[in-house]
C-alpha cells in the first residue's frame, strides 16, 4: 500500500461514531421515550434511511468511483434491494395467515377473521390460528 | 452458580467425555512442550495468513468435527437399534441429535468446503493469496472458536436440545432455561462472522485477482461454484445473524420477538431461519458440484461437457434458492395459495440440477475413465444424489409433504443429498488435492476399502429410512415401536459400516504419511487441467513466481500442449507478500470469552471480552504493516529446487 494511507481515516471514524449514535438514538426511542407508537416507528424508519446513507457514502465507496477505475456498484445495490424486498415482502406474504394475538377471542371470532381474509380454509381444519 | 451446575453431572457417558477431553488436552500440551513445538505452532500455524495453511487447518478441524458428529450419530443409531437397553434417555437423545445436526452442517460441511476453497481457488486463478489474507485468518479463528464454544457445551453447562433448527417457542427462555440454547446462539454467531468474511473475501479474490487474461467464462468450474457460493453467503448469512441476535435478545435480555407472550411471533423464527437455511443447504452443495465437475473432467480426461450450461445452472440454482424457503414449513398453515407458490418454485430447482446431472453424464460418455479413488467418490455421487433429488421433489409437493414432513422420509432425503453430495465431495476433493497439500498421495488400495465401506454403509443406513418414514416413523424420537424395528436395525448396521469406512480413511492418512512415495512433479495425476497443477509440489508460499497470461479454458492443458510452464525466469520480479500476524487469533479469543460470558449471562465477562475485542479492532485499524518483498534470488533458489531445474 502507498504512503498516503498513513493517516487517521477521519471519514471512517466520523461515520462509525455517527452510526453508533443513530443506533443509540433508535434504542432510546423504542425503550426510553414517551413518544406514541406511530412516532416511534416512523422515527426509527427515518433513522434507518439516514443510517443506510451513512453506510453507503462513508464506508461503501459509492462516491469513490471517480478516483478508482471502477464505477458505482449499482449492480450490487440492486441485488441488495431485491434481497431486502424478498425478505420483507416474502415474510408478509408467508406470515399473514390469520395469526392473531387475541388470546381471549373464541373460535367463532377466529373463523370469521379468516373468512374475511377471503381464503378457503375449510379443508384445513381447526389447527389454524393458534 | 455452583460448580456442579457449571459442569454437567450424572451421566456416565459425559464423565467419559470429560475424562477423554482432559487426557487428550494433557497429551497435546505434553507433546508440544516435550518436543519444544510451541514456537513452531505459533509461527507456522497460529499466526499464518497463507491461504494454503489456513485451508489445511480448516480441513483438519472439519475432520475432527466429522468425527464428533459421527460419534453422536453412532450413539443415536445404537439407541434406536436397542431401544430397550436404556443407552440414552430422551433428554440425552435430544441433546445428541441437536449437536449432531448443528456440528455436521455448520462446523463440518461448510468448513470442509471452505478449506478446500482456500487451498485450491487462489491456485486455480493464478493468484498469490486471497484478496484479504488477514481477514482470511480472522475467518478461520472465528470459525474455530465458535466451534469450540459449541462443542464444550456437553460438559459445561449442558447441550442445547431444541434441534439444529432451534424452533421457538421451544428454544425460548420460558421452555429452555439455562445456558444450553445460548451455546447454540453464540456458537453460530461467532463462527458466522468468519463465514460472512469468507464470502466477501472469495468474492473479491475471484472478481479481482485472476491471472491476466483469464475471462470469467474461462475460470475453472470449482472457482465458479465458489464465486456463486460466496454470493449466497453474503446474501444469506446476515439473515441468520439478525435472527440469532433477536433470539439472543429474547433469551438473555427479556425481549419478546419469538415468545408466546408479549405479542411475540414464534413462527417468525421458522420463517427467518429457513430464509437463511435453504440458501445454506446450497452453500454446502454448490462447491460440492464444483468439486465433482473438476474430478470427473480430470479422470474422464475430457473437457467438462456443457461448461456454460453448468455455470448458468449454478447461477439459476443460487437465485432460486432464495425463493423456496417455505417448503420447510408447509404444515405451518400458511394456506393453500402460499404453499402452492413455494411448491412450484421448489420443483423448479430440480430443473437446473437435472441439467448438471446430464452434463456430468455427458462428460463421462465415451471417455477413458481413470478409476482412482477420487473418481470413485464422484461416480458414486451421481446415482445416489439422484435418489436424494427425486425424493426432494416428492417432499416439495406441498400436499404430499403433509404426510412426509418430520418423518424418517425427510431424514433419508437430506442425508441422501448431504452425504452423497457434500460428504462424498469432501472425500473426493480431499483425495484429489491431497498431493498438492501434503506432497504425497493417499494410498489407493486402502482408499478403495474405505470408499466401499462408506458408500455401501451409507445406502444400507439411509435407504431403509425412506420406508421407515412411509411406515410413519417420526424423526427425533428416542424410542420406537416393534413394527419399525427391522428397518432400524438394518439402518444401524449401515451406520457402523460408515464408521468403519471413516476409520479406514483415518488409517489411510497415517499409513500414507509414512509409506507413500513423495511427489516429484506438480501434476500429480498427470491429467491435471487447471492452474493448480501447474505449480510445483510443495507449492512455494508465494504460489506463482511468474503469473502466466491465460487465454483459454483449462489453462494447464493448453500450457502442456505448448510445452510451456508458468515459470519464466526472465520475468522475475520481487514478490510482495503479507506478513504473519497473531492479531486475528487474539481478537477471536477475546470474542470467544465475550460469547462465553453471554452464554452464562455473566455480563461483566461479556463486556470485558467485547471491549478487548474492540481494542484489537482499533489496533488493526491503525496497523500499517505493509508486508514484505521476496527477493529475486530467493525466488530463483526456491523454483530451481522445487522444479528440479
Ligand atoms: C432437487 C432438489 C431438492 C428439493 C426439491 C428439496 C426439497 C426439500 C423439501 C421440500 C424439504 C422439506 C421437507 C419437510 O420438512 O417435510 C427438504 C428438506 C431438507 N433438505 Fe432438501 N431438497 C433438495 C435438495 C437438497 C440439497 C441439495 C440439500 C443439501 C445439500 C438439501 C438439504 C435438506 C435438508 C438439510 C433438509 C431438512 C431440514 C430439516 O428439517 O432439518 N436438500 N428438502
Ligand atoms: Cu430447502
Amino acid at each position: 500500500m502507498a504512503e498516503h494511507n498513513k493517516r487517521i481515516p477521519m471519514q471512517h471514524v466520523v461515520g462509525f461514531v455517527l452510526s453508533i449514535a443513530l443506533t443509540l438514538l433508535a434504542t432510546w426511542a423504542a425503550l426510553g421515550s414517551n413518544l406514541s407508537t406511530t412516532w416511534i416507528i416512523s422515527g426509527i424508519m427515518i433513522l434507518a434511511v439516514i443510517q443506510a446513507g451513512i453506510q453507503l457514502f462513508m464506508f461503501m465507496h459509492v462516491v469513490e468511483f471517480k478516483s478508482q477505475n471502477g464505477h458505482v456498484p449499482w449492480n450490487m445495490m440492486f441485488h441488495g434491494a431485491v434481497l431486502a424486498a424478498i425478505i420483507v415482502a416474502g415474510s408478509l406474504f408467508v406470515m399473514s395467515f390469520g395469526f392473531t394475538h387475541d388470546h381471549d377471542g373464541d373460535d367463532h371470532q377466529q373463523h370469521e377473521q379468516q373468512e374475511d381474509d377471503g381464503q378457503e380454509q375449510h379443508d384445513e381444519g381447526e389447527h389454524e390460528g393458534h | 452458580m455452583q460448580l456442579d451446575e457449571f459442569f454437567v453431572t450424572g451421566e456416565p457417558l459425559i464423565y467419559a467425555g470429560m475424562v477423554s477431553i482432559a487426557l487428550v488436552s494433557a497429551a497435546i500440551l505434553f507433546i508440544l512442550t516435550y518436543f519444544k513445538k510451541w514456537g513452531w505452532l505459533w509461527r507456522e500455524w497460529l499466526t499464518t495468513v497463507d491461504h494454503k495453511k489456513i485451508g489445511v487447518m480448516y480441513i483438519l478441524s472439519a475432520l475432527a468435527m466429522l468425527f464428533r458428529g459421527g460419534a453422536d450419530a453412532l450413539m443415536m443409531r445404537t439407541q434406536l437399534a436397542f431401544p430397550n437397553m436404556n443407552f440414552l434417555n430422551a433428554q440425552h437423545y435430544d441433546e445428541i441429535f441437536t449437536t449432531h445436526g448443528t456440528v455436521m452442517i455448520i462446523f463440518m460441511a461448510m468448513p470442509f468446503l471452505i478449506g478446500l476453497m482456500n487451498v485450491v481457488v487462489p491456485l486455480q486463478i493464478g493468484a498469490r493469496d486471497v484478496a484479504f489474507p488477514y481477514l482470511n485468518a480472522l475467518s478461520f479463528w472465528s470459525f474455530l472458536f465458535g466451534a469450540m464454544l459449541f462443542n464444550i457445551s456437553f460438559v459445561i453447562g449442558g447441550s442445547p436440545d431444541a434441534g439444529w433448527t432451534s424452533y421457538t417457542p421451544l428454544a425460548g427462555a420460558a421452555m429452555s432455561p439455562g445456558p444450553g440454547q445460548n451455546f447454540y446462539l453464540m456458537g453460530l454467531q461467532l463462527s458466522g462472522i468468519g463465514t460472512l468474511a469468507t464470502g466477501i473475501n472469495f468474492m473479491v479474490t475471484i472478481l479481482k485477482m485472476r491471472a491476466p487474461g483469464m475471462k470469467m467464462f474461462q475460470m475453472p468450474i470449482f472457482t465458479w461454484s465458489t464465486l456463486i457460493t460466496s454470493f449466497i453467503i453474503v446474501f444469506a448469512f446476515p439473515i441468520l445473524t439478525v435472527a440469532l441476535a433477536l433470539m439472543t435478545l429474547d433469551r438473555v435480555f427479556g425481549a419478546q420477538f419469538f415468545t408466546l407472550t408479549g405479542e411475540g411471533m414464534p413462527m417468525m423464527w421458522a420463517n427467518l431461519f429457513w430464509m437463511w437455511g435453504h440458501p445454506e443447504v446450497y452453500i454446502v452443495i454448490l462447491p460440492a458440484f464444483g468439486i465433482f465437475s473438476e474430478v470427473i473432467a480430470t479422470f474422464a480426461r475430457k473437457q467438462l461437457f456443457g461448461y456454460k450450461a453448468m455455470v448458468w445452472a449454478i447461477i439459476l440454482i443460487a437465485g432460486l434458492s432464495f425463493l423456496v424457503w417455505v417448503h420447510h414449513f408447509f404444515t405451518m398453515g400458511a394456506g393453500a395459495f402460499v404453499n402452492s407458490v413455494f411448491s412450484i418454485s421448489t420443483m423448479l430447482i430440480a430443473v437446473p440440477t437435472g441439467v448438471k446431472i446430464f452434463n456430468w453424464l455427458g462428460t463421462l460418455y465415451k471417455s477413458r475413465i481413470n478409476n482412482t479413488v477420487a473418481m470413485m467418490w464422484s461416480l458414486a455421487f451421481i446415482p445416489s444424489f439422484v435418489i436424494g433429488g427425486v425424493t426432494g421433489v416428492m417432499l416439495g409437493m406441498a400436499s404430499a409433504d403433509y404426510q412426509f414432513h418430520n418423518s424418517y422420509f425427510l431424514v433419508a432425503h437430506f442425508h441422501y443429498v448431504l452425504i452423497a453430495g457434500t460428504v462424498f465431495a469432501c472425500f473426493s476433493g480431499l483425495v484429489f488435492w491431497y498431493p498438492k497439500m501434503f506432497g504425497h498421495k493417499l494410498n489407493e488400495r486402502l482408499g478403495k476399502w474405505s470408499f466401499w465401506f462408506f458408500v455401501i454403509g451409507f445406502h444400507v443406513c439411509f435407504f431403509p429410512q425412506y420406508f421407515a418414514g412411509l411406515d410413519g416413523m417420526p424423526r427425533r424420537v428416542f424410542t420406537i415401536i416393534p413394527e419399525w424395528m427391522p428397518l432400524n436395525i438394518i439402518s444401524s448396521v449401515g451406520a457402523f459400516g460408515m464408521g468403519i469406512g471413516f476409520a479406514i480413511f483415518v488409517f489411510t492418512v497415517v499409513y500414507s504419511y509414512r509409506y507413500s512415495e513423495r511427489e516429484k512433479t506438480g501434476d500429480s495425476w498427470d491429467d491435471g487441467r487447471t492452474l493448480e497443477w501447474a505449480t510445483p509440489t510443495p507449492v512455494p508460499f508465494y504460489n506463482f513466481a511468474t503469473v502466466p497470461h491465460i487465454n483459454s479454458m483449462d489453462a494447464y492443458v493448453k500450457l502442456k500442449e505448448e510445452g510451456k510452464t508458468t515459470f519464466d525466469e526472465d520475468k522475475l520480479e520481487p514478490i510482495h507478500m503479507p506478513s504473519n500476524t497473531g492479531q486475528p487469533f487474539i481478537m477471536m479469543a477475546f470474542l470467544f470469552v465475550a460469547s462465553f460470558g453471554v452464554v452464562f449471562e455473566w455480563m461483566w465477562m461479556a463486556i470485558a471480552g467485547l471491549i478487548a475485542g474492540v481494542v484489537m479492532m482499533v489496533i488493526r485499524s491503525f496497523d500499517y504493516d505493509e508486508g514484505f518483498h521476496v527477493e529475486i534470488d530467493e525466488i530463483k533458489r526456491t523454483e530451481r529446487s522445487t522444479r528440479g531445474l
